[in-house]
């Protein structure tokens, strides 16, 4: 099922804030080679800031945990990016998905799948309460004009 | 990010300066509502020009300054949004809660 890609890369990286910053500039580093656009770059790195800071904020709470994020390169000139933590897990994905749904409280809107979804061409969210959550992204960039390899 | 406060006649202006997500809006927030607190503005205007990056951190702390401002029975504008926090906008459609200048 797992299609080819012709390139990946895999961070793994404590789940401090910190990192977010970090996980959008290397997600945006490596999909350089696929010759995005600047919009295509800058929807990638909101797309990966937001399953990240879901993973550090609702997936470990109150611990530190591993987040892990993978960008692949897959024929087609798709970019799939997962974002994968073992924190808390999500109770009910398809009421987590619906727009303005949170359990962050005041510092969270509820739209963070709403802007992958709306950024990415496909969101798959995959979790298990209190094994963690998996999300994974793909997107298609338009085809440009390239001078051979 | 770095949040400047001006104020004049009940105007208040923040310019957000650098990153506006999780990470950098940690401490926005409470920021946000001392400066409101201080200067009980009738117009709150949130200068956006600074931003670097923003995602659904920025979406939260613009609905939480419409909301204190409803209370003080004030206006609230985003002015200056860069493009890529303009599609962030666009796609949570906080347009239609807030007025995006
Ligand atoms: N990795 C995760 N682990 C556990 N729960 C999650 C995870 N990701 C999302 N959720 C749950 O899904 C809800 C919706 O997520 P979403 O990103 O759409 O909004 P939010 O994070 O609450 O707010 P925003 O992203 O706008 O700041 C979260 O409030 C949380 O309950
Ligand atoms: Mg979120």
């Amino acid at each position: 099922m797992k299609t080819k890609a012709s390139n990946e890369v895999t961070l793994e990286f404590p789940s401090r804030s910190s990192n977010e910053g970090f996980a959008r500039a290397a997600v945006a580093c490596f999909a350089a080679q696929m010759d995005p656009t600047l919009n295509e770059l800058e929807d990638i790195k909101t797309a990966v800031s937001e399953a990240v800071t879901n993973a550090i904020v609702h997936g470990y709470p109150e611990s530190i945990g591993k987040v892990l994020v993978k960008a692949r390169i897959c024929p087609g000139n798709v970019l799939e990016l997962t974002v994968k933590d073992r924190g808390r897990g999500i109770p009910d994905v398809d009421k987590a998905r619906q727009p303005m749904f949170t359990t962050g409280g005041e510092e969270r809107s509820g739209m963070g799948f709403t802007i992958m979804e709306s950024f990415m061409d496909q969101l798959t969210v995959r979790s298990a309460l209190g094994r963690g959550t998996t999300v994974t992204m793909k997107k298609k960039l338009a085809p440009r004009m390239k001078a051979g390899k | 990010m770095e949040i400047q406060a001006k104020s004049a006649d009940r105007n208040l202006m923040l310019t957000f300066i650098g990153d506006l997500d999780h990470h950098g809006a940690r401490n926005a927030l409470r920021e946000l509502e001392q400066a409101v607190d201080a200067a009980l503005p009738k117009n709150l205007v949130l200068d956006m020009s600074g931003v670097t990056f923003m995602d659904s951190s920025g979406i939260a702390l613009i609905l939480r300054a419409q909301q204190r401002m409803q209370l003080l029975d004030g206006n609230v504008c985003v002015c200056n949004v860069p493009a890529q926090a303009r599609r962030v906008l666009d796609a949570a459609a906080i347009g239609r809660l807030v007025t995006i200048k």
